[in-house]
């Protein structure tokens, strides 16, 4: 099986609440704060990896690439993607503030195209645009079935289809969907069992994480030299033509008042009665 | 003048309650730019849940039958027809529903989305949404160039449209699944009932995280509070991930938001990613052993305590206290 992983570098985001922006509201700034690989697409990947090992023997059974979008420096986080254990990475170059979904969708498509993957497996939303849309326009240019929030993956070694959960507001919805296909990975998708690929054992736990793998330093030095290929917009003929143009950034307005510490359950109480009035 | 179309939501021949922000946002679009909205009554039992939509004040309700569970690649073809018919904005809740569909027609009719909006304004003849990024630590005032524009909003940022009186008007289409629909077989879905009020709609919400160590512990430690207070029951991702409780209570950044009168946040240390889905809520209460969890930055009272003794005392506390009348 071969998977395609689309991964965005961010601002590190559990240190989202120290975006700034600009004076006059026009940029994001993030300066001072490290860049990372979306938290979303690393789950996407350890899910891809997953699906193309042995966990056993630790043997690869399938093809894992890597894609981004952005300057020169998110080939960091395509480089991480292979220490990780993907098996190739692509740059797609372009400037990667207030990437549109519509470009993005664009250009991933011309990707599918030279790569013909099995699956393309996609965070389900980026952690600062958190727009949660680039995949489902992807897969309507495709013309492939598509399935969101994913949290297992049952497959086998032919690979022709998936049993996957969803997560929705209302439940878990099972069904079973035909390669190829763009899916997307919900907060579970790397639970211990979340992933069957028909040749790890059935019975095989990986740790409980909220993370991917850690790379290897071993992983890290291959990584480096497994293949890198540079291309941009342009090159794979995307129009740059932006759907939404962001007139404004704004910081939330703070909440007021300060923290009150009560000395005992009845204090509580009693300040949310009458204080607060909200019981 | 620009005509919205809703989307509306459907379960079991109902249109569910996140249909009715949408509206409220559709109201409020053509009260800066005139036109009118209509609600495209889409899915199984379209005739049923119509029966609740008429009075909303929209122009007319299209209703689209289509049998089985929702599947996108079933929906969105005459959602993206009909909207292609003289709509300017094509609009849903960012319900797990929305969320799934509305991009998948957006690309169908070119185009552009703000996702999970929380504000509306105009800009000259320019539609301005304003939308959540950073979880929620930012805010973009974003502008869609296309000629069709695409929206979800966010459920808690807009007010369940109240009926307006009236009775639309309706006709009914049909709908033709696309060609990618033949790939998916709908196997179950299973949903969780519950007593308790919706997460997205209680006026309290009373949230567990990982420190409740366990699923017994939010039954028998957690619920008896949550009922006692009449509120919607939430969790951390972590005590998701544990399996604590079922997904459908995760509060987060990339889980339900939610912004009740009351929130209590039992044994939370405050993750950004938390926060996002929270910090909107009026009164935010924390309970936690740790003074410097990072809650205190949202909290407006603080009780530094074990849970394990801190909640059952609550319970009993407000038990009291509803009884005193």
């Amino acid at each position: 099986m071969k998977i395609l992983v689309p991964l965005k570098r961010v601002a590190d985001p559990d240190n989202a609440n120290k975006v700034k922006v600009s004076a006059d509201g026009a940029e994001v700034t993030t300066e001072g704060l490290e860049w990372m690989m979306n938290p979303f697409d690393e789950w996407a990947l350890e899910a891809a990896l997953r699906l193309t090992e042995n966990a056993g023997t630790k043997e690869r059974i399938g093809e894992v690439v890597v894609v981004s979008i952005g300057p020169k420096e998110a080939t960091t986080v395509l480089r991480q993607g292979m220490a990780m254990g993907a098996d190739r990475g692509i740059l797609i170059g372009g400037a990667d503030t207030n990437l549109d979904s519509g470009l993005v969708a664009a250009a991933l498509q011309k990707i599918v195209a030279e790569e013909e993957p099995h699956l393309v497996l996609m965070g389900k939303q980026t952690a600062d645009g958190d727009s949660g849309a680039a995949s489902q326009m992807l897969a309507e240019r495709l013309q492939w079935p598509m399935a969101t929030f994913v949290a297992t993956v049952k497959t086998d070694t032919a690979g022709e289809s998936l049993l996957v959960e969803r997560e929705l507001d209302t439940g878990l919805m099972t069904m079973k969907i035909q390669t190829p296909a763009v899916i997307t990975a919900s907060d579970r998708i790397i639970q211990p069992q979340a992933i069957k690929n028909g040749v790890t054992a059935d019975d095989f736990k990986y740790p409980d994480s909220d993370r991917g793998r850690y790379a290897s330093l071993p992983g890290i030095m291959k990584a480096k030299r497994k293949p890198l290929r540079e291309t941009s917009i342009g090159d794979l003929g995307v129009e740059a033509t932006a759907s939404v143009t962001y007139t404004k950034f704004e910081l939330p307005p703070a909440r007021t008042g300060e923290t009150v510490f009560v000395e005992s359950v009845d204090e509580l109480v009693q300040k949310l009665h009458q204080e607060a009035k909200v019981l | 003048m620009t005509n919205v179309l809703v989307v509306a939501e459907l379960v079991g021949g109902v249109a569910r309650s996140t249909t009715l922000p949408a509206i409220s946002a559709a109201r409020e679009i053509t009260g800066h730019t005139g036109g009118a909205f209509d609600i495209l009554v889409v899915g199984a039992g379209s005739t049923a849940a119509a029966e609740g939509l008429g009075g909303y004040g929209a122009r007319k309700l299209i209703l689209a039958e289509i049998d089985g569970a929702y599947i996108c690649e079933r929906y969105a073809p005459v959602v993206a027809e009909i909207g292609q018919a003289g709509y300017g904005v094509l609009l849903a809740c960012a319900s797990s529903y929305g969320k799934d569909l509305m991009p998948r027609v957006a690309a169908k009719v070119g185009a552009g989305v703000a996702s999970d909006i929380t504000g509306i304004a105009a800009d000259g003849g320019s539609l301005i949404y304003r939308r959540p990024m950073y979880a929620g630590n930012l805010f973009g005032s974003v502008k869609i160039n296309t000629a069709i524009q695409v929206v979800t909003v966010r459920q808690s940022a807009f007010d369940a449209a109240a009926p307006s009186g009236g009775a639309s008007a309706t006709e009914t289409v049909s709908a033709t699944a696309d060609a990618a629909a033949s790939k998916i077989e709908f196997i179950s879905l299973e949903t969780i009932a519950s007593e308790r009020p919706d997460l997205t709609e209680a006026d309290i919400v009373v949230s567990g995280g990982r420190a409740f160590k366990s699923a017994e512990n939010f039954e028998n430690i957690l619920e008896p509070l949550v009922d006692i207070m009449g509120a919607a029951m939430g969790a951390s991702r972590a005590a998701c991930d544990a399996g604590y409780v079922s997904n459908d209570l995760q509060v987060g950044q990339t889980g339900k938001v939610v912004a009740p009168k009351l929130y209590v946040a039992i044994g939370i240390s405050g993750a950004i990613q938390h926060l996002a889905g929270m910090k909107g809520s009026k009164v935010i209460v924390a309970i936690n052993k740790d003074a410097e969890a990072p809650i205190a930055q949202v909290a407006d009272y603080f009780l530094v305590a074990d849970l394990f003794d801190a909640v059952p005392e609550l319970t009993a506390a407000v038990a009291q206290l509803k009884a005193a009348g």
